[in-house]
């Protein structure tokens, strides 16, 4: 084999260094190392070449190869970059979706609107120390009425259209007031502040505006000295954390036969903002709740000295505020159980 | 009740407030304001109304009073006729086809004109031959060749009443040519009058409420009385037999009356406050009863004394004999309970007492004396008797929630007023008035430390004496204490304690309740009970939404029939009792539901076309009597119904999975895992509403938490449901509860690598899962830490009856890496006690 001159040899290294220009893939630059780095190549003969050379040719060959062959694998090695940023962009862009396609359903449950609510109320009076009780669906006609100041035939019995049952003395609670009755007796002579959550039924005709069960949440509270300052105030921070910091409200002149004073809670109608509309009736104001001071036979009913104590009551239907909140057409639909209704929530 | 503001104004000054203000004062005082009907009156300005405000306003230059000089036949038409009339400024002709002009057709001018409401030609009112209120602008047209551009109005064109009858014929002393907004403009207010403020179902006493808001003087009404006739003594007699249903009974005696129309004023407003006129007897014992609120009524003197055969009538007031009856004035005949008051005389039943008059007795167009009564019922009487007769009045509505008897001779006073000044005749000398039973008027003690005590604000003594004194309570103050004396017009005040919270209502009210300041409630709690119950039912609400399911709630109320079609009748040979409805709303709500499955079956019913998938929840009480107590037991309960697919076909998963009992088990055993019940086991369970064969009991222990399955397929023929396999679950939620445990143990993370492997084992087709599952963890002790069943096998390879169950066992030791010596031990020893103990053959790999 001829011994490879200098002059030859970068000759070599500038036709590999052209060819390497034209490789466009990872084969031929492979066959491009072997060609112009492998064992054949010019590079590789130079250095095994060294050995024939003059002591004097020696040091100039060998330095010269090796330039060479830094030159070369440094070429090798930022054409191989290239070679790799490439091929990523290719295959990023073959690799493209619609994202405009649905993506896979989760299926997830939700809790009921009602459900949903009652806990908002629970988190907002929890916050001013209210705890909860709840008490039976079906009650005594002691319980729902004649505890609560209603004695039989009494006028006030109208206000609530009544279910009986066959059993004589036994109804459907209208309201979630007997709960007042049953904590008092559970806990006198306790100070008591509690929310009294739950289903309750009136006779009416069933309609879009009108149900025959429904859900109330009661307010109770009971100490020396509790007042209607008090009352006042709790439902004030109750209707602004419900209906906001600037929710207007008015509490007007009522009357319930288990409270005196009694009142009720009126909130400037959120759908239109107090100036009249369908929801509102024209009036600009919703009703959203009863309320008074407990009355002092039911105190005494319930085992508190109404010389001594004093408390406060308010009650709120929880259906009917929904219903005005998120304008439902129709109040069935909280019992219907439609997926398409509570799908939504 | 239907208030017209002018009438409110008779007796007190109001004209520098505005109705919106008037309405709110009302309201604010608990009299309140449901909508305003203009009469007349223009609209509040601006854009932001506090109320509802419907009707129609006469602007002035429009409507006027007019007078009809002469009444013409129309050349053309018999039903019409031409009216030459003056409105103030000129003389027109005005085309009207009004009956009741037709009697003044022809006569000439005529000698007194008729006063009549005029409409000009661009006024809006109602159409008058149009259902319902609709406007109509009025416009130059020819009607059977008359031209005719303005018209005469009758109560309807103009929003008083329903009546298009003939044209309004004003009473002679309207001005022509005034504004009649200015003559007869109002404004009727919708009062809701609260079950305790009856004595607001009065014209006095709401203008009482309104004076006392706005410091006004109230002027009651004037109950002078003429009686120039022979003496009543002697004429009538009154007995009354139970002097506790019947307290007082007045009775007064007008000869000589002429039966015809109240005065206009007076037909307009009776209209207004929605109460027809009939005639001038009749409407003053109206008038009377919505200016007092004490209900009166007019008996035919003559036919007393007939049925009293010529003598002198005795009025007997006494309760129902047995199989009494009573036909009232409007027609009607009821069969009388035994504690129904009559008012009576010895010939038999006049009247409803306190509910409504008799037809015999009624005055009628040739009555000419009439006896007046007034009287006071006992309210609890009149309303067990209303309820029992869905009879209702105006009088029984009042007499119901309790009336004064102290009324009784004011209103017998102002009505026989009333009679005279609208009937003429003259009234007999004095009343005849039997008070048997005057009502104690209660003296309540109230000081200003009570108030505070109450309300949470001080009000100075001087300021309740006030209020209390405008209410008309007779006050007598000490120092800082109120002796207030209840005034006999109001039943609703009672004495000592109870008085008192009477009395701070009154003051309250009438102080204002946006004059009290709120408060926050002290920051020291009562002692904390927590509801450990609601806690872990939201809790297990959660869990189960986190599962995909849906929170419902459901109607308690449903039938028997309902129920049975999850249970065919007699499946099970048990009868069930249900708490009945006695006034049920439907035919298909007469109970209180026992089942929760049931309900939870019909909402899937109803929505298991509407979705491809769907997973459901209740929790919910059953109501299950109790023969050893009043009430039943309220038993909570939480159902599951899942029906369909897996999930819904996407683009993606074109066939996805139909449920099947494992995904119902699998919610299941995710609720006892979130629930943290420790250990719970499943067995085979047969049961009506179940397939028998997909069917188990979930128990902890001995205790059974309830049962799910597929439901048998002819209880699901029962129901319209698709072709997909009906998945419920029935548990009992307090049982959960108690078993669910708040605070558990958990295990430390491992240290040490595992070793994990598989090993698969053939057994007979009727070992079940959780026998070979035990085995396995008894044999594997401490250092087995996981079993998870990944296959089951069933094939010829390895023989019929038999199948191949495959699991992934996970060996562990907290203290140091497992080598796989000792792994071998301990699967050879799992193998060899399933061998042993069921006959299992390992499967080779």
């Amino acid at each position: 084999m001829m011994a490879i001159t200098q002059a030859e040899l970068e000759k070599e290294k500038l036709t590999a260094l052209k060819q390497l220009k034209a490789v466009d893939n990872e084969d031929d630059l492979n066959s491009w190392r072997v060609a112009c780095l492998g064992r054949s190549s010019a590079v590789t003969q130079a250095f095994s070449s060294l050995g024939s050379l003059s002591k004097e040719e020696r040091p100039a060959m060998g330095k010269a190869a090796n330039e060479v062959r830094k030159a070369l694998e440094a070429a090798l090695a930022e054409r191989q970059e290239v070679l790799r940023e490439a091929s990523l962009q290719r295959s990023l862009q073959s690799e493209h979706l619609d994202v405009t396609l649905p993506g896979r359903p989760i299926l997830h449950g939700r809790l009921h609107p009602l459900t949903q609510v009652l806990r908002r109320i629970y988190r907002i009076f929890g916050d001013m120390g209210f705890q909860i009780y709840r008490s039976p669906e079906v009650e005594t006609d002691d319980n729902n009425f004649t505890y609560l100041n209603m004695p039989p035939y009494h006028p006030a019995r109208d206000m609530w259209d009544t279910f009986y049952t066959s059993d004589e003395g036994v109804l459907l609670r209208t309201h979630t007031s007997p709960g007042q009755i049953r904590v008092m007796r559970e806990r006198a002579p306790e100070d008591i502040r509690v929310i009294l959550p739950g289903a309750t039924a009136r006779y009416e005709q069933l309609t879009a505006r009108s149900e025959i069960e429904f859900v109330q949440v009661e307010l109770l509270v009971v100490g020396k000295g509790v007042t209607f300052s008090e009352l006042k105030g709790t439902l004030l921070d109750f209707a602004k954390l419900t209906f906001g910091e600037e929710a207007r409200t008015r509490l007007r002149p009522s009357h319930f036969p288990f409270t005196e004073p009694s009142a009720e809670m009126d909130v400037e109608c959120f759908v239109c903002g107090g100036k009249g509309c369908g929801v509102c009736k024209g009036t600009g104001w919703l009703e959203i709740l009863g309320c008074g001071m407990v009355h002092p036979v039911v105190l005494k009913y319930g085992g508190y000295d109404p010389a001594v104590y004093s408390g406060f009551a308010a009650g709120m239907g929880i259906d009917r505020s929904t219903l005005m909140r998120y304008r439902i057409d129709d109040i069935r639909h909280f019992r219907n159980n439609d997926i398409r209704f509570l799908e939504q929530f | 009740m239907k208030a017209p503001l002018n009438w409110i104004k008779d007796y007190i000054d109001l004209d520098d407030l505005s109705i919106e203000e008037i309405a709110n004062v009302m309201t604010m005082v608990g009299l309140e304001v449901d909508g305003v009907r203009l009469v007349g009156l223009p609209m509040p300005a601006g854009e932001h109304h506090e109320f509802k405000y419907e009707g129609l306003s006469w602007p002035a230059d429009k409507f006027v009073v007019a007078q009809v000089e002469e009444v013409l036949p129309h050349p053309d038409a018999d039903r019409l006729v031409l009216c030459r009339l003056n409105d103030g400024q000129k003389e027109l002709v005005v085309l009207t086809g009004a009956p009741n002009l037709y009697p003044y057709k022809g006569v000439g001018q005529l000698e007194k004109p008729l006063k009549v409401a005029y409409a000009r030609e661009g006024a809006v009112l109602y159409d008058g031959h149009k259902p319902g209120s609709v406007l109509t602008k009025l416009k130059r047209m020819k009607i059977r060749g008359v031209e005719s551009f303005s018209m005469i109005c009758s109560e309807k064109e103009l929003g008083i009443s329903e009546t298009h009858e003939g044209v309004i014929i004003l009473d002679d002393d309207a001005p022509t040519g005034m504004p009649l907004v200015d003559y007869m403009g109002d404004a009727v207010l919708d009062i809701s009058i609260l079950p305790n403020m009856v004595r607001d179902a009065s014209i006095v006493g709401m203008a009482r409420e309104i004076a006392a808001a706005t410091k006004r003087p109230l002027r009651k009404p004037d109950d002078q009385l003429e009686m120039h006739g022979k003496s009543i003594k002697g004429r009538a007699a009154i007995e009354i037999r139970d002097a506790e249903l019947n307290p007082r009974f007045v009775l007064g005696l007008i000869e000589g009356v002429e039966i015809k129309s109240s005065p206009y004023w007076v037909r307009r407003r009776l209209n207004l406050a929605d109460m027809r006129p009939i005639n001038c007897i009749v409407d003053a014992t109206n008038y009377t009863m919505l200016e007092l609120g004490e209900p009166l009524h007019a008996f035919d003197y003559d036919i007393l004394i007939k049925r009293a055969g010529g003598k002198a009538p005795t009025i007997i007031t006494r309760t129902a004999e047995a199989g009494e009856k009573l036909t009232t004035l409007d027609g009607e005949t009821y069969e009388l309970e035994p504690y129904m008051e009559l008012v009576t005389d010895k010939a038999g039943a006049l009247s409803l007492a306190g509910v409504m008059g008799g037809e015999e007795s009624e005055v009628n167009v040739k009555t000419s004396c009439v006896l007046l009564e007034g009287a006071a019922w006992n309210f609890i009487n009149i309303r067990k008797t209303i309820s029992k007769l869905k009879l209702n009045s105006e009088a029984s509505y009042r007499f119901s929630r309790g009336i004064h008897p102290a009324l009784a001779d004011q209103a017998v006073r102002l009505c026989l007023q009333r009679m005279l000044a609208w009937g003429g005749g003259v009234v007999a000398e004095g009343l005849i008035d039997e008070y048997p039973a005057p009502p104690e008027d209660p003296v309540v003690e109230i000081s200003t430390h009570d108030v505070e005590r109450m309300l949470g604000t001080a009000i100075p003594i001087d300021e309740i004496q006030d209020i209390l004194t405008r209410l008309e309570f007779d006050c007598e103050l000490n120092r800082d204490t109120i002796k207030a004396k209840t005034p006999p017009l109001r039943l609703d005040i009672n004495p000592g304690l109870v008085g008192k919270a009477d009395l701070l209502e009154e003051i309250s009210r009438i102080y204002g309740f946006d004059r009290i300041p709120p408060k926050r409630l002290s920051e020291e709690l009562p002692p904390q009970h927590g509801n450990q119950a609601l806690d872990m039912e939201e809790l297990m609400r959660d869990l189960l939404v986190d599962l995909g399911l849906q929170d419902t709630v459901a109607y308690r109320q449903t039938s028997p029939e309902r129920e049975a079609r999850i249970l065919p009748e007699d499946a099970d040979g048990e009868v069930r009792e249900y708490l009945r409805i006695k006034n049920p709303i439907t035919t298909d709500r007469t109970v209180m539901r026992r089942s929760i499955l049931a309900t939870m079956l019909e909402i899937l019913e109803h929505n298991c076309h509407l979705r491809q998938h769907l997973a459901m929840f209740e929790i919910g009480p059953v109501f299950i009597p109790n023969a050893d107590q009043l009430l039943p037991d309220e038993v909570l309960k939480l159902s599951i119904g899942m029906t369909g697919l897996r999930s819904q076909t996407t683009w993606q998963d074109k066939a996805p999975e139909v449920m099947s009992f494992y995904d119902m088990k699998g919610v299941i055993e995710g609720l006892m895992d979130g629930l943290h019940i420790p250990n719970p086991s499943y067995q085979p369970v047969k049961r009506p509403s179940f397939h028998p064969g997909k069917c188990a009991e979930v128990m902890v222990g001995e205790k059974v938490l309830g049962v799910f399955g597929e439901l048998h397929p002819l209880v699901k023929a029962h129901y319209e449901f698709d072709d997909y396999p009906v998945l419920a679950a029935e548990l009992d939620v307090t049982s959960l509860l108690e078993i669910a445990t708040i605070i558990f143990d958990i295990e430390a993370i491992p240290s040490y690598p595992p070793v994990i492997e598989d090993i698969a084992v053939i057994v007979d087709e009727t070992t079940s899962a959780e026998q070979i599952e035990a085995l396995i963890w008894h044999a594997g002790g401490k250092m087995l830490n996981r079993v998870r069943l990944f296959d089951v096998y069933r094939g010829e390879k390895i023989g019929v009856g038999k199948k191949s169950m495959a699991y992934n066992l996970t060996y562990m030791a907290p203290d140091r890496t497992l080598t796989d010596k000792e792994a071998a031990k301990l699967r050879n020893k799992i193998v060899k006690n399933l061998e042993k103990e069921l006959g299992a053959v390992l499967r080779s790999q």
